[in-house]
């Protein structure tokens, strides 16, 4: 226990309501207790003792830790001397307390002399001798072979769960600025906050100052430390801000370096959320988690892994929406302005099995180690998409099914189409890996099995979408032109490839993107620092 | 009772008055294509009415480099400076 030259002021209050205030202007034996503690029972005969042998000239407390335990250790001990009531524990966490009994012997100023915690039959021997030095008075006759050498003591309340992040809520040295809103008795919490529009429409974990501060034990980042700078109203998101949609989304402390790096990775020009928001398309960040993050933090990428049960892929991608929400003002009918929207908007983060496949994992094929942990936001507008291919049996021909469901992202005619998520199953994969296919294998056969004609991809009479007659000229296309085999995708690395799902089951699933690039919203992979 | 921290920006916009509308179109119209397919079909066809009606008004063509972010600081700028008036396209 740090001993500080000055013990702090206090004014407390014992059973009665009379009131003491220390520094008292004489000596003072400062002594916390609780009455559940063992080595505090031990201790309170020699408490008094010490009172009644001294109390002429000291002032010796009991400072008890809840109320009706206090009324509990007066009676069993028969107790003379003040017990102050710290019920509240505000003193207890002023003085730092990690341990009582804690024992504090001061001078009329309230300077420390000396102090201890537990049982320690040597220390109470110096507190005797210097009492009995200081007062003039004779040091109480103690049976000092009736207790052991020396006890441990036990926790203080002050230090419990749940407690202490309310003292430090109400302390002056709290790290929490944000504006502090008191829900009235009558109302009901979950009705005010949707009320008030800071939801997503379903219910959300309140997020108390104790939460807000548990949270913040996630990170080591300062908590009004600006993370980022959240369109469309361009506001600051502190980490504090952060946690505090971290907690009503539902996470956990563990989970929040993930949520900060995603809401990093999210406001960046590259990424550009402030349109991944406004398209009518109805586009949102699709969070991919790669690296040991996954399991550290119990993130699903085997059975299920694009669906709801599992709180670490719920809780973040729900944490990083709200954000946008209620950080950055982006609400539907406001910027946000999806024709349909998607049930996606409300959470979509999942992780690569990456032990799975015998390919390297999305984030190493992205430059980064195999021992990072690396959050890579994607726009996407649709999806998961399923694609069913049963009966396949070696890599040409499941590619071939793949790359022939792929040419319905958008729209079948649209070719040069965004860049595309295929998450790819195990049983899938398994097929691949017959004929030990690579990803760029797989990426070759699905633009060759999508591959069509321009004279198919012509907008036409059977359908008004595809590619204009007159952009080859008033006399349209030449035969060569139309006969020409156009891929689906402009480029093979638009096609990103992944492993998860569980092991049963021939269903892979698309996500497909939103106007991918500089243009539109460029995949931003970040390294997850802290963790 | 229970307390909540607040988990918006906590900011108020700072609410701005309209521009007072003048009751005819003179000087200078800013076109501004937001880079949205078919955004110039709208405008062309918009900037020969403003010819044939407007004869003495003066249309500046501007074009955002993309639709899907909001046009740059600069370009802001430059249209506020060189324009009484702005008409910005969509379309598809």
């Amino acid at each position: 226990m740090a001993i500080e030259t000055s013990l702090r002021p206090f004014s407390l209050r014992d059973a009665a309501g009379a009131q003491y205030h220390f520094p008292t202007t004489r000596l003072a034996l400062l002594c916390f207790v609780h009455e559940e503690c063992q080595t505090c029972a031990l201790s309170m005969p020699l408490i008094e003792e010490t009172h009644r042998a001294f109390g002429s000239a000291v002032d010796v407390w009991a400072i008890g830790q809840d109320t009706p335990g206090n009324a509990t250790l007066i009676e069993r001990h028969g107790l003379t001397l003040p017990m102050l009531d710290d019920d509240a524990l505000a003193v207890s966490f002023a003085y730092d307390l990690d341990t009582v009994p804690a024992i504090f012997l001061a001078d009329a100023e309230g300077r420390a002399l000396q102090s201890f915690i537990g049982f320690g039959k040597g220390d109470w021997q110096r507190v005797h001798a210097e009492l009995a030095s200081l007062s003039g008075l004779a040091a109480p006759e103690v049976d000092w072979d009736a207790y052991p050498e020396s006890r441990p003591g036990c926790g203080s309340r002050s230090v419990e769960p749940g407690i202490a992040e309310r003292l430090i809520a109400e302390s002056e040295g709290s790290p929490l600025r944000a504006r502090r809103v008191d829900i009235g008795e009558h109302d009901d919490i979950h009705e005010f906050m949707f009320d008030q529009g800071l939801t997503d429409g379903l219910p959300v974990v309140p997020p108390t100052p104790e939460r807000v501060l548990r949270m913040l034990s996630g990170t080591k980042r300062d908590a009004q430390e600006e993370v980022a700078v959240v369109p469309p109203n361009m506001a600051p998101a502190t980490v504090e801000k952060i946690a505090i949609n971290a907690v009503m989304a539902g996470c956990k402390p563990e989970y929040l370096p993930v949520v900060l790096t995603a809401v990093e990775a999210m406001c960046t020009d590259e990424f550009n959320i402030h349109g991944v928001s406004a398209t009518t398309m109805g586009a949102t960040p699709m969070m991919l988690i790669n690296g040991p993050i996954r399991d550290k933090i119990g993130l699903n990428y085997k059975l299920g892994a694009l669906g709801p049960g599992h709180r670490a892929n719920s809780a973040i991608g729900r944490a990083v929406r709200l954000v946008l929400r209620n950080v950055g003002g982006g609400k539907p009918g406001g910027t946000e302005r999806s024709t349909l929207s998607n049930p996606a908007k409300l959470a979509l983060c999942f992780a690569e099995w990456e032990e799975r496949a015998p390919w390297e994992p999305y984030h190493v094929e992205h430059g980064f180690q195999p021992e990072d942990s690396v959050v890579t936001l994607f726009a996407a507008t649709g999806g998961p998409t399923m694609i069913v291919d049963q009966t396949s049996r070696d890599a040409r021909q499941i590619g071939g099914s793949i790359g022939m469901a792929m040419e319905a992202v958008a729209h079948p005619k649209a070719h040069g189409a965004s860049d595309t998520f295929l998450v790819l199953c195990p049983e899938h994969l398994d097929t691949l890996q017959t004929n030990g296919w690579t990803k760029d294998e797989l990426r070759a056969r699905i633009q060759e099995a999508s591959s069509r004609p321009l004279r198919e991809l012509l907008q036409d009479e059977h359908s008004g979408a595809g590619v204009p007659r007159d952009r080859f000229g008033a006399d349209g296309p030449t035969e060569e032109q139309l006969d020409r085999l156009i891929p689906k995708f402009a480029d093979p690395s638009s096609i990103h490839i992944v492993v998860a799902g569980s092991d049963a089951g021939k269903f892979s699933s698309i996500f497909q993107g939103w106007a991918t690039g500089p243009r539109g919203s460029q995949i931003v992979s970040r390294k997850i620092e802290e963790a | 009772m229970v307390q909540i921290l607040d988990p918006t920006d906590e900011r108020v916009p700072v609410k701005r008055e309209l521009t007072p509308r003048p009751e005819h179109i003179t000087g200078t119209v800013g076109f501004l294509d937001i880079s949205k397919p078919r955004g110039n079909v709208l405008l062309d066809r918009l900037e020969e009415l403003f010819n044939e009606r407007l004869p003495g008004v003066e249309v500046r063509r501007y074009a955002k480099p993309t639709f899907t972010k909001p046009a740059p600081e600069d370009l802001r700028k430059k249209i506020a400076e060189e324009c009484g008036f702005v008409i910005e396209a969509l379309a598809d």
